[in-house]
């Protein structure tokens, strides 16, 4: 009994052992990949801040007017002016999606209106 | 041994000895047990918190904090208006330079501004070290890397760019290298907001973040395009505009015109007036005399003060002369006038009797407590040093002149500071760049006055007898006063064909969320047969036009 239970614990150690001993190896191969990844993050972040600058340059307020005037033919963008505020009414709707008229729709029901 | 030296003891029985070894087996066995249960169990605790703790940041695990890091600038939509960009410098070590006339030719050719033979004296012993460029281009590095001289070496840097060129020039002022070493150098502001808040900027904890500024792009464009037109039209010097929130002091547009690319910082002129300077900024360091634009301060104190209300009759009648001075008014508007008429006609006799009822010491209190006597306290570098110029002591001349803006210099900055509790319902505000910086400070105005105020600026600009009748827009009510003043001479008098126009103005007027400043500095108006210079001349179709373009920006619906 007593010597079974030495067995017992000194297996139970020796898998500890090798358990603690694959852990450490893993946990540095984990580290060693979050470097990696961290680095690969930072380049990405590099190479997304530089599109950011890009971005910003190419949206330059002076560069989008001159594009507007050399487009206006074909896009007509004109500086917002008062007149650009306008009523959800005002927009045009459709003739497909249009709501149908409600005296339509009760002559196509059949029944008087109560 | 020992159990040897314990079995030679005498006088033990056998059972007593058992007892005794077993106890003390026990006890090691409990002992040992705790211990190992200690150390897994910090191994165990270790691992719980180190699972269940957040990762350390990458920029914190990173070993030391770039120097030439440094926070962007965002407008109040997050749009960039200064950022980093990695580049390189370029240096030499004189004593790894094989060819210095080669190298010298070599570099002149890519950087036409270089001169070949200075250059190679400089790449020559006794000479061991020397900076050729600060910045280069990725063209001109691969052009260097071509030259193969090994002597020749690439240093790391941060460079600040401003993606927008000349937008916001005066506001965001600029930056350059401070302490600089071949593998970092340091960033540092050199005016405007880069350098007010150039610790913020370079602290490593932000970084990876951004100063968002009150600043609206489309609308700071909007400003200064406009002010570039009208600039244009009436041969203007200079120009310059302030929209602000009412409530809360945050400023949405600061343009001076003319301006400067930070990108490319021009150095500051050595000769000739300060105020040609592209580099000077005339919202904030233009201190100068504004004319008419006070004459609501003092309507605005009278009524609350309780000693006129907008339809009591002021004396109007000339002449009118202090200490032999004569006080004019552009022409004589009868001999008496409502304080309302007062403040849409504009009368100088009008509004000085008045200041002279007020008195001079409560005047300069109220004149202090709007903040026209102290520098304004904006996030620009330039700000501190522009204090406006105020008389030292109040004689009653004085008090006269001040009442319409004479005698008394300040900013446009000053004056859109000061216009804000006339619309606001009367609490002072402290103008700020940043966004979510302003708020509405201490009361100045009791609300029944501000409210006269603010009726007052809507008659100079919507009665038939206004003289800013030109800030009428469709859609955007617009109230506020005109001022124009004759420019100092460099002799010391006044000029007679030079003047500052002025107006001062708030939109809409019903419930005024916007206060606007334009001047124009020697404006003259030249479509018609007469040059006309005043202020409703010039600054108000100015400022019209400003409202007009900006309105929508600000997303605000035209009134019916």
């Amino acid at each position: 009994m007593r010597m079974g239970t030495a067995m017992l614990a000194a297996l139970g150690v020796m898998l500890l052992a090798w358990w603690a001993y694959q852990e450490n190896y893993r946990t540095r191969a984990a580290i060693a990949e979050r470097a990696a990844i961290a680095a690969q993050i930072g380049a990405m972040e590099r190479t997304v801040r530089l599109l950011d600058r890009e971005w910003a340059y190419l949206n330059r307020p002076e560069r989008l007017q001159e594009l507007a005037l050399i487009n206006h033919a074909i896009l007509g963008l004109e500086p917002m002016t008062p007149a650009a505020f306008g009523q959800v009414g005002d927009v045009a709707t459709p003739e497909e999606l249009a709501p149908p008229e409600p005296e339509a729709l009760l002559a196509e029901a059949g029944e008087p209106f109560p | 041994m020992i159990g040897r030296w314990r079995r030679a003891r005498p006088a033990e029985r056998p059972s007593e000895r058992q007892a005794r070894v077993r106890r003390r087996a026990q006890g090691r066995i409990v002992l040992l047990g705790a211990a190992f249960a200690l150390a897994f169990g910090a191994v165990g605790a270790k691992m719980g918190v180190m699972a269940s703790e957040a990762p350390p940041s990458r920029r914190a695990a990173a070993a030391g904090a770039d120097p030439g890091a440094r926070a962007d600038i965002t407008d109040r939509r997050g749009r960039v208006l200064a950022t980093n960009v990695e580049t390189v410098s370029l240096y030499a070590e004189v004593r790894d330079i094989v060819d210095p006339e080669a190298t010298a030719r070599g570099l002149a050719a890519i950087f036409p501004d270089m001169d070949a033979e200075r250059l190679a004296a400089r790449l020559r012993p006794p000479r061991k070290f020397t900076w050729i460029r600060r910045t280069l281009s990725p063209e001109q590095r691969q052009a260097v890397h071509e030259l193969g001289e090994p002597g020749l070496r690439f240093g790391p840097r941060q460079m600040r760019v401003y993606p927008a060129g000349r937008l916001a020039a005066h506001v965001l002022g600029g930056a350059g290298f401070g302490v600089e070493d071949v593998a970092w150098a340091e960033l540092e502001g050199r005016a405007g907001i880069e350098l007010a808040m150039d610790a913020w900027l370079s602290d490593p904890a932000h970084a990876d973040g951004a100063l968002r500024l009150s600043v609206d792009v489309a609308v700071q464009h909007a400003v200064e395009e406009v002010l570039a037109g009208a600039m244009a039209l009436m041969g203007a010097k200079g120009a310059t505009a302030v929209l602000m929130d009412a409530a809360t002091g945050e400023i949405a547009a600061m343009a001076s015109l003319p301006d400067f690319d930070p990108n490319a910082r021009p150095r500051v002129l050595a000769s000739g007036d300060r105020g040609d300077d592209p580099l000077f900024n005339r919202a904030v360091q233009g201190v100068y005399e504004l004319g008419s634009v006070f004459k609501i301060f003092t309507a605005a104190q009278a009524v609350d003060l309780g000693l006129a209300g907008r339809s009591t009759l002021i004396d109007t009648s000339g002449p009118l002369r202090q200490n032999g001075f004569t006080i004019r008014d552009f022409k004589d508007y009868g001999p008496r006038l409502t304080l309302d008429d007062v403040i849409a006609r504009s009368s100088n006799r009008g509004t000085a009797r008045l200041a002279l009822r007020i008195g001079g010491a409560r005047q300069a209190a109220f004149l202090r407590s709007l903040g026209l006597f102290e520098p304004v306290g904006v996030e620009l570098a330039e700000a501190p040093g522009a204090a406006p110029i105020a008389p030292a002591k109040w004689p009653d001349l004085t008090v006269m002149t001040v009442s319409y803006g004479h005698g008394i210099a300040v900013s446009p900055l000053h004056l859109a500071a000061a216009y804000a509790p006339m619309v606001n319902g009367g609490r002072r505000v402290r103008p700020t760049l940043i966004a979510g910086a302003g708020g509405a400070g201490e009361r100045v105005l009791t609300a029944a006055a501000a409210d006269a105020a603010r009726a007052m600026l809507d008659r100079v600009v919507n009665a038939d007898v206004g003289t800013a009748k030109m800030a009428q827009v469709e859609g955007y009510p617009m109230g506020g006063k005109t001022g124009t003043a004759d420019k100092p001479s460099a002799t010391g008098s006044y000029a007679d064909d030079k003047v500052i126009a002025t107006f001062a103005g708030a939109f809409p007027i019903d419930d005024p969320r916007w206060v606007l400043v334009v001047t124009l500095d020697e404006p003259n108006e030249t479509s018609g047969e007469l040059e006309r210079r005043t202020a409703g001349w010039t600054a108000v179709p100015t400022a019209a036009e400003i409202v007009h373009r900006v309105a929508p920006l600000l997303g605000m619906r035209p009134a019916p």
